[in-house]
């Protein structure tokens, strides 16, 4: 919980700024770094838990089924006798699989498009700007719903719609940043030193998109994780087999009148705090790459 | 400007038409096969012969753009098919189903902008203090959650524990939909509109807060306080119109993200509306109410960035209806 608190001191020290208040340099930076360690560490944690665990974490223990927590099974048991907490990390594992992937596709999209946004002149910008327009025309949830059937459902098919609807965003970002390069004295002076295209974009434009680029990405991946586990619990995701938090979501809700709340409460909690310590990487990334963007 | 009018209205048409066909691509490059969908349990029942005659009767021998065009033409004199789950004209069930959604995704889009914006402006107006970070944190907490998860929540503590609400359902289990009371509605409308107003709120109030920062922080608002104005009137005259514009405009293209909330939402409390619809209509691969249900969803998006737009330009002039 106390890794939530990043945020409150953020607004804090905005505040600060807006009213003219000094600001605390070295220290914001010091303790930016250090909530950026913690979180990759309880991330890196949780994935090392998950690779432990993973052998046991479908051992049905009939005798032991429904167990409320306790300090055997700190997340209690489901109907089976699974270990809530194992299947937890586990499913947890394959979200952040399932989140790279996507976010890794989903930048790479991001960045071809943003290059012919800035490069392709008026016809490559419209048709950019087009393409992002048709792909916010649908609602998100729809459009993953409609890719997913279209390539027969499962993981995989998962991943490839995630991993193609999440670009628009950064894509508008990205264009963004790039037109102002493009605008700029130096992208000129290079152009009249007779610097080719391609030596301009990769020497002026992608220095400049990188740093969005990787926070970007890293920001796309909440979202991503997000959807992955609401596709799930509609159960139009992962294989209904395997422990995915949304699947596991979705099963909880057949013995949730039975009061049988740990299966329901604790792995959409685990859920909600990987989300945010991801989401906690990426911003610290940026304050550490782009202090200013803190300010704004 | 006539230009610039007919220029955009050619855009949203090109949209449109691109869903459609975008749509319809993705379902026959599905691998489902639907006289297997159709036929389902009675698969064993039915020949080969008779398969081929359910195929033949669909056009589903004809190539991919002859189907198009016929399924085009269809629509186009507002035939959208059969839903094969429901067994009714998939213009039916739209209709039926999107009353029920409409009672719930608007209760939530007025609250949330409502209470979303209210706090927003409590936040931003007490930038830095306990109240402000209080509901920061809450904002940026529940920006982080599932939809889903939330609605497990509430149908826990409120329906199951304490016993306040209905499990589920649009109206009391063995009521005909006609027969229900609106105060019996309004029950079953109150858990899955919470949910939906809960997520929704997160959003509206970090957008108002900032904006809201950013206006106290400006010249205009250092005057009017040099000439004496006290806080009340400060947020009336000066803060209100101002941050009221990122509010408005979030709020309208958020629709199509409050109907993908309410897909989760109408599943956790088997809310009969649209969103019910749609899962099942992708699980038991309804192939014409799939389309169906792409087509009216992009209508409602495209329709809300247009509202957002005329309100936006309402609220602040200077910004552009077209642009």
């Amino acid at each position: 919980m106390s890794l939530l608190v990043r945020n409150l001191d953020d607004l804090a020290l905005d505040a600060g700024v807006t009213s003219g208040a000094p600001l605390p340099g070295r220290g914001r930076r010091a303790r930016t770094l250090m909530w950026l360690g913690v979180a990759v560490l309880v991330v890196l944690g949780v994935v090392v838990a998950a690779t432990l665990v993973s052998g046991s974490a479908g051992d049905t223990d009939l005798p032991g089924r429904n167990a409320s927590p306790s300090p055997d099974a700190l997340f209690g048991t489901d109907r089976l006798g699974r270990d809530v907490l194992e299947r937890t990390l586990v499913g947890l594992r394959l979200s952040l699989v399932v989140g790279t992937s996507a976010a890794l596709g989903s930048g790479a999209i991001a960045l071809l498009l943003a290059l012919a946004a800035v490069a392709g002149g008026r016809v490559g910008a419209a048709v950019v700007t087009w393409l992002v327009d048709l792909f916010l025309a649908l609602p998100h949830l729809v459009l993953l719903i409609l890719i997913t059937f279209a390539l027969g459902g499962g993981t995989s098919a998962v991943v490839i719609a995630i991993a193609v609807t999440h670009w628009p965003r950064l894509t508008l970002v990205l264009t963004a940043v790039g037109r102002e390069v493009a605008a700029s004295d130096h992208v000129a002076i290079s152009l009249a030193l007779g610097h080719g295209r391609v030596h301009v974009a990769r020497r002026h434009l992608v220095p400049h998109l990188l740093p969005q680029l990787s926070v970007g990405t890293v920001l796309m991946f909440p979202h991503a994780i997000l959807h992955e586990a609401a596709l799930s619990f509609l159960g139009l995701g992962i294989d209904p087999g395997l422990p995915a938090i949304g699947v596991m979501l979705a099963e909880s809700m057949r013995s949730l009148s039975a009061g049988h709340w740990w299966l329901a409460v604790l792995p959409g909690l685990a859920l909600l705090v990987v989300v945010k310590l991801v989401d906690t990487i990426g911003t610290s990334i940026r304050a550490l790459a782009d202090p200013r963007s803190h300010h704004l | 400007m006539l230009g610039r009018v007919l220029l955009r209205a050619l855009r949203v048409v090109s949209l449109v038409v691109a869903v459609v066909v975008g749509s319809f691509w993705l379902m026959s490059a599905s691998p489902v096969d639907p006289v297997q969908a159709y036929v389902g349990a009675d698969a064993a029942s039915i020949g080969s012969e008779q398969r081929e005659q359910i195929a033949e009767r669909w056009g589903l021998n004809d190539p991919p753009l002859e189907r198009f065009a016929a399924w085009a033409g269809n629509v186009f004199t507002g035939d959208l098919g059969q839903s094969q789950i429901y067994g009714e004209p998939v213009v039916v069930v739209l209709a039926d189903r999107a009353a029920a959604s409409l009672a719930l995704m608007t209760t939530a889009w007025v609250l949330s902008g409502v209470f979303g914006f209210a706090m927003g402006l409590l936040a931003g107006m007490r930038a830095g203090t306990w109240v402000d970070r209080a509901l920061s944190w809450w904002a940026y907490l529940l920006a982080s959650a599932p939809t889903f998860w939330v609605g497990l929540l509430l149908l826990y503590v409120f329906s199951v524990a304490l016993g306040w609400t209905p499990v589920g359902g649009a109206v009391p289990t063995g009521t005909l939909p006609g027969e229900a009371s609106l105060l019996e509605r309004v029950h079953h409308l109150l858990l899955p509109a919470a949910t939906l107003s809960l997520i929704g709120v997160a959003p509206v109030l970090l957008h108002t807060r900032q904006a809201v920062v950013e206006v106290m922080a400006s010249d205009y608002v250092a005057f009017a306080r040099s000439q004496g104005e006290q806080p009340f009137g400060l947020v009336l005259h000066r803060v209100l119109r101002n941050a009221a514009a990122p509010a408005v405009v979030l709020q309208f293209a958020s629709i199509g993200e409050l109907f993908g909330g309410s897909l989760l939402a109408e599943q956790v409390f088997t809310y009969p509306g649209l969103g019910e619809a749609t899962t099942q209509a992708a699980l038991r691969q309804d192939v014409p109410l799939l389309l169906g249900i792409a087509m009216v969803t992009a209508l409602i998006v495209l329709t809300g960035n247009a509202f957002g737009r005329v309100v936006h330009h309402a609220v602040d002039p200077r910004a552009s209806v077209l642009a």
